[in-house]
């Protein structure tokens, strides 16, 4: 009868392994293979150099509007690095890096901001889907693909980003709820980058965590320090293998930092100070990671020097590659391609006054 | 040949899909034990289980996103919205994904799925259980938009729905749900989308319709014929989206004198593509300018005035008999 206490017996976590000081906790550390490490390191900086590449172009005029992913590069490369090739990656949008690391190709990238829907058919066929810019939604497109591995009994999990903005939408609601119910082998993953456009994550929620919004749909949850690489791993390593053991989703946390713009089209200095972004400098994921290998004696710096312009390079290339491919690409009548598995009547029709249309226009050039 | 009610023929359409073809997979709100509100997916759960027949949490958009996640994974989801007036929440998974998802990835993934959804008036029922808004789906590039208007095509072109390419809203004209039997074959029968017919042959005039309109269009017809000789030819378009304008543009170059018959609002409405077809394909042939039978451009009104609102055989026969006289 009397008014009583329910205890909810779940908690939520913290972990950091590697600290901004570059301190690692031992005990802690998942002792990633050399190799490994060295690639996740190589990705970061390819990730960043990247990043600040596509901003010239955009100020120059050479591809339109993108979103920056500058910070984010352990939060999104840490994640990724757990996937086995099947499994699959459902993106926003501003997980370029991860992209990358899942094969898609940098003059895709270039390609797409350049405004050129064929970007996606450089595409490599593997488990990753395009970029999903309605914020959230992709979400439940996470949760029916993790349904029907398991419907097949195929070992499959799947990844999905999103930020802190996305935890307002009705998506995000939704998509935790039916993968918890279903148990469904997925893992939320949040890039909270303390910033939606110009929102701060304090105006988005008044939840001290993120994280803790998984324990209210019964499912794990966790944050972890998302500039730190080895813990984002970490903790998504434990949530693979909780999906691939019938354990259902996880949500993972990763306090991060959007070190630029949200888009270019954004100027942050209207919304947040000068110091703010000073102090998450201090805490950069690639400073750290960068300390970690050093005493680890797996980079040295002339090994530094020698990814940075190795990494400059590969991007200068793709750049070159892109701006030809943009140059030649020809015909836009490739609008009508892929609306339908095949034409429709209708279709048909506007597909050919389209280019009676351009020639008409051409031949008017042409004459004048 | 058994004669079956729509949701009888529906449910014979997903029975033999789902015995035939794993990839069929039945989800949405009360389908599984209670076999649906209307009972459209009655018995299946029995027969296929939980792990194909899924009750899901009460959120649209979860159950059309999940959709297209299994979609994209291979699968062939069939998922019912309640009614559809209940769809708007999931409206921005259909046209911000499962209708541009093949485009966006270039062809690497499509969704070819199915949105079941009961429309239309007629049944004395609540806000929001009553519209007719296929129009939206049908404006949207990347989505097929089909309605059928009998048992016997609401099963054929629902087995051609689900195995579709691309992703089709089946809008159910929920009216006709038990308001008659037809013969349906248990064999399979499949009725292509994009297609309309010719359900009723006549020289003097064309009645273009769909979906619960169908009916009172043959008998205003019927009456017509009795009464004054007229003869109408009827034609059900059968799928909004992609419109199959080939039969009715024939048919009013021979009759130079067309009505165009649906519940759904009147402007921007499906009618309204109709006759720009006509005054783009057969202007020269007509004789009268082309009428429109539709509902208002009002909200639907609760029950006890519906069917003021609602198109019926006087209004159509009145509407004929002028354009006859014309």
């Amino acid at each position: 009868m009397p008014r009583r206490r329910i205890e909810l017996n779940d908690h939520i976590a913290h972990l950091t392994i590697l600290d901004e000081k570059g301190a690692v906790d031992k005990k802690l550390d998942p002792h990633l293979p050399p190799a490994l490490l060295l690639k996740l390191y190589r990705a970061m900086v390819r990730g960043r150099r990247f990043d600040e590449r596509l901003l010239d172009l955009q100020r120059q005029g050479r591809i339109g509007t993108f979103p920056p992913t500058s910070g984010q590069e352990a939060a999104q490369l840490g994640a990724v690095a757990v996937l086995q090739p099947e499994d699959w990656m459902v993106p926003a949008f501003r997980e370029t890096a991860a992209e990358v690391w899942r094969g898609r190709s940098l003059e895709s990238v270039i390609l797409a901001y350049g405004g050129f829907s064929e970007a996606a058919s450089l595409d490599p066929p593997g488990p990753t889907l395009p970029v999903s810019i309605p914020v959230g939604s992709q979400m439940l497109h996470a949760v029916g693909i993790g349904w029907a591995a398991r419907y097949r009994g195929e070992d499959r999990v799947a990844l999905t980003f999103f930020g802190d903005g996305a935890t307002s939408e009705g998506d995000f609601h939704e998509a935790m709820n039916f993968a918890a119910v279903f148990r469904a082998p997925v893992i939320f993953l949040c890039q909270n980058n303390q910033w939606a456009i110009s929102i701060p994550r304090t105006q988005q929620t008044r939840s001290p965590t993120i994280a803790q919004k998984a324990l209210a749909y019964g499912m794990a949850g966790i944050q972890v320090d998302g500039n730190d690489i080895l813990a984002v791993y970490a903790a998504v390593a434990e949530a693979a293998d909780r999906a691939r053991a019938g354990g259902g989703p996880t949500l993972v946390e990763c306090e991060t930092y959007r070190m630029m713009m949200h888009t270019t089209a954004d100027d942050p200095k209207r919304y947040r100070s000068e110091e703010e972004v000073e102090g998450w400098r201090r805490k950069d994921p690639i400073t750290r990671f960068e300390i970690y290998l050093q005493r680890r004696r797996l980079l040295t710096k002339a090994k530094i020097a020698a990814i940075a312009q190795e990494v400059l390079e590969e991007i200068q290339a793709a750049v070159d590659a892109a701006e030809a491919k943009m140059r030649t690409i020809g015909d836009p009548v490739t609008i009508f391609d892929h609306a339908y598995a095949e034409l429709t009547p209708a279709l048909r029709a506007q597909r050919e006054a389209f280019q009676a249309e351009q020639a008409a226009a051409t031949k008017e050039g042409s004459d004048a | 040949m058994p004669k079956l009610t729509m949701v009888q023929a529906l449910n014979l359409a997903l029975n033999q899909e789902m015995a035939s073809d794993d990839r069929v997979i039945v989800l949405g709100e009360d389908v599984g034990m209670d076999g649906g509100v209307f009972r459209v997916t009655d018995g299946l759960y029995a027969a296929y289980g939980r792990q194909r027949v899924l009750d899901t949490p009460l959120a649209e958009s979860g159950i059309v996103g999940m959709s297209i996640g299994m979609a994209i994974y291979g699968l062939r989801p069939v998922c019912e919205m309640q009614f559809s007036g209940f769809v708007y929440q999931a409206f921005h998974q259909l046209e911000g994904h499962a209708a541009r998802m093949r485009w966006r990835s270039q062809g690497r993934y499509h969704v070819p799925m199915v949105l079941r959804a009961p429309y239309g008036g007629g049944v004395r029922a609540l806000e929001h259980h009553s519209e007719s808004r296929e129009a939206y789906y049908a404006h949207t590039p990347g989505l097929k938009m089909v309605i059928p208007s009998g048992p016997r095509n609401a099963r054929a072109l629902l087995v051609a729905a689900i195995r579709d390419p691309d992703p089709v809203v089946f809008f159910e004209p929920k009216a006709l749900y038990r308001a008659y039997r037809e013969d349906v074959p248990q064999e399979e029968e499949v009725l292509p989308i994009g297609k309309s017919q010719t359900v009723r042959e006549g020289g003097d005039l064309t009645i273009v319709t769909y979906g619960a309109m169908l009916r009172p269009v043959l008998a205003a017809a019927t009456t017509l014929q009795e009464q004054s000789g007229a003869a109408a030819e009827v034609i059900d378009l059968q799928t909004i989206a992609p419109l199959d304008d080939s039969l009715f543009v024939a048919s009013a170059r021979r009759t130079g004198r067309v009505m165009i018959v649906h519940e759904a609002p009147r402007s921007f409405g499906p009618g309204a593509e109709i006759v720009a077809r006509l005054v783009e394909k057969a202007f020269y042939h007509l004789e009268e300018p082309i009428v429109r039978v539709t509902g208002y451009d009002v909200v639907f009104p609760l029950f006890a005035r519906e069917n003021s609102y609602l198109p019926n055989a006087d209004r159509v026969l009145r509407t004929a008999r002028r354009l006859i006289a014309a």
